[in-house]
């Protein structure tokens, strides 16, 4: 059964999805970034717990570019980016999709909190290029994009928004519960919150904190309650690295999955890292935002059912 | 058994030792976290609705009902009459258990009733019904502008949106598991 109209009302959406690829693009070229393309079907993907591949024949899609983009980061291309479609299973619903669209980069000689203005920076230009200043306005509320973010540490919105402590949700295995379904909703409503540091368990390849070592120096953006994107200062200790991802290995077998085979070029790479952070952006959530859409559903020309 | 990332819409469950079908759902994930499966759920037998959050590692058996062929009588007052294509014997439903079937219930419609246990619980409509819209609001001609729907009501009293040019009187196709317009119907 058609349904061709839905597919036309989508327009205005999609133009603002152009708008947005585009502007990105000249965004990080005007800062000096190499824009690159690395494989989407890849040997195994990186052992993270929550996260499922899709096969591909013998191979898998990847979840994210993150794995060819470090060992590139590695080998000296300091500033890169990539505009990749990403590739995981079992997540649908109004913020998820199988296949999505992140835009990911990296810098190398900065750190996590660089990379915060950095973002601060890229909304500012795309509001810029959208002709909406630095006034957004998503689901009847009305963001102020302009520098500087609010910035919130996780312990912080804990006690701020959530109905038990930091310490209290990790004990009792409630951390993500608390945080998607009593903070996330109260995050970035008036300004973007950028949270950050966040407990090492929960931050598999982020450097550890030098002021609290019970930390990651790991953040995440939130506007108007929307997850945006995930960034950290890069870990590059391997050893430790190792160590982290047989633990998410070992979770992995808890849940039933098969582990993933230690990724051993790409720990290779991680040792030869300067001192870097990278962060990857969902690009649809941000169409979202700009075409001021309640779905993810709206801001793709298909999604899977419409195939 | 059905796993947490089997939930979605209008699925059917065992909670409790009580048959629940899934009304709303929500799937969330904070970043790289676990999922979580954000559920609203109407118990099929008392009609009331609680909120649960699923984690991937929750398991549910099906919910323990039989599903019957039958015919849509006629509406009286709050009752919704329908007859087993089998034995002919006639039943009546309250309008909470047909639920947001009543906004598709044509006389004469074939449908399946669901039986937990000898008592009717729930309806499941053929996919696509068509009918008539009563009640729109008319068309200015000219307004093609894509993305510009408008409401209408249709013969059940339930109100849809469609494209601008579908008129009063037109019969018109409706998806009932979505409750969205598809098309208009001709003749």
């Amino acid at each position: 059964m058609s349904a061709q109209w839905k597919l036309e009302a989508k327009r205005e959406a999609l133009e603002t999805r152009a708008c947005v690829l585009h502007a990105t693009r000249a965004f990080f070229l005007s800062r000096d970034y190499l824009e690159v393309e690395t494989p989407n079907r890849i040997p195994a993907p990186l052992p993270e717990s929550h996260i499922d591949a899709l096969a591909a024949g013998p191979w898998w899609l990847h979840p994210s570019p993150e794995l060819c983009m470090k060992r590139m980061l590695a080998a000296g291309y300091g500033r890169i980016f990539q505009i990749a479609k990403c590739y995981r299973g079992h997540e649908r619903g109004a913020l998820h999709l199988p296949e999505f669209t992140l835009l990911e980069w990296y810098r190398a000689g900065c750190d996590y909190r660089q990379l915060m203005e950095e973002c601060e920076d890229l909304f500012l230009y795309l509001s810029g290029a959208m002709g909406i200043s630095n006034r957004l306005t998503y689901r009847d509320r009305e963001i102020d994009l302009s520098k500087p973010w609010e910035r919130l540490s996780v312990k912080e919105a804990f006690d701020r928004h959530g109905s038990i402590a930091l310490g209290k949700a990790l004990e009792q295995d409630r951390f993500e519960e608390v945080l998607a379904l009593e903070i996330e909703p109260r995050l970035g409503n008036l300004k973007p919150t950028l949270l950050y540091d966040y407990p090492l368990a929960f931050a598999s390849l982020a450097r550890v904190s030098k002021d609290n070592p019970a930390f990651a120096e790991r953040f995440e953006i939130y506007v108007g309650g929307l997850e945006l994107a995930n960034g950290f200062s890069e870990l590059t200790d391997a050893k430790e690295q190792r160590r982290r991802f047989e633990k998410e290995n070992a979770l992995r077998s808890k849940r039933g999955r098969p582990p993933w085979p230690m990724p051993e070029e790409f720990l290779e790479a991680i040792s030869r890292l300067p001192e870097s952070a990278g962060i990857a952006l969902g690009v649809d959530r941000m169409v979202m935002l700009f075409a001021d859409a309640a779905s993810i559903d709206d801001v793709v020309s298909f999604t899977p059912e419409e195939l | 058994m059905y796993s947490a990332s089997d939930l979605r819409k209008n699925l059917r469950l065992m909670l409790d030792d009580d048959p629940y079908i899934v009304v709303d759902f929500q799937f969330v994930k904070p970043g790289k976290g676990q999922s979580l499966y954000r559920c609203k759920l109407r118990n099929m037998l008392t009609g009331s609705q609680i909120d649960r959050t699923f984690r991937e590692v929750d398991t549910f058996k099906p919910a323990d009902t039989e599903e019957k062929n039958m015919q849509f009588l006629y509406k009286e007052g709050d009752s919704f009459h329908f007859m087993d294509n089998e034995n002919y014997e006639q039943i009546a439903l309250t309008q909470e258990q047909v639920g947001d079937a009543k906004n598709f219930l044509i006389e004469n419609m074939e449908c399946k009733v669901l039986m937990f246990r000898d008592r009717p619980i729930d309806i499941t409509l053929p996919n696509f019904v068509d009918v008539l819209v009563t009640d729109a609001p008319p068309w200015i001609k000219g307004d093609t502008v894509s993305g510009n729907y408008k409401p209408v009501i249709v013969e059940t009293g339930y109100k849809v949106s469609v494209p601008p040019f579908v008129e009063q009187g037109e019969k018109i196709r409706i998806d009932t598991r979505t409750g969205e317009y598809l098309t208009r119907v001709k003749g």
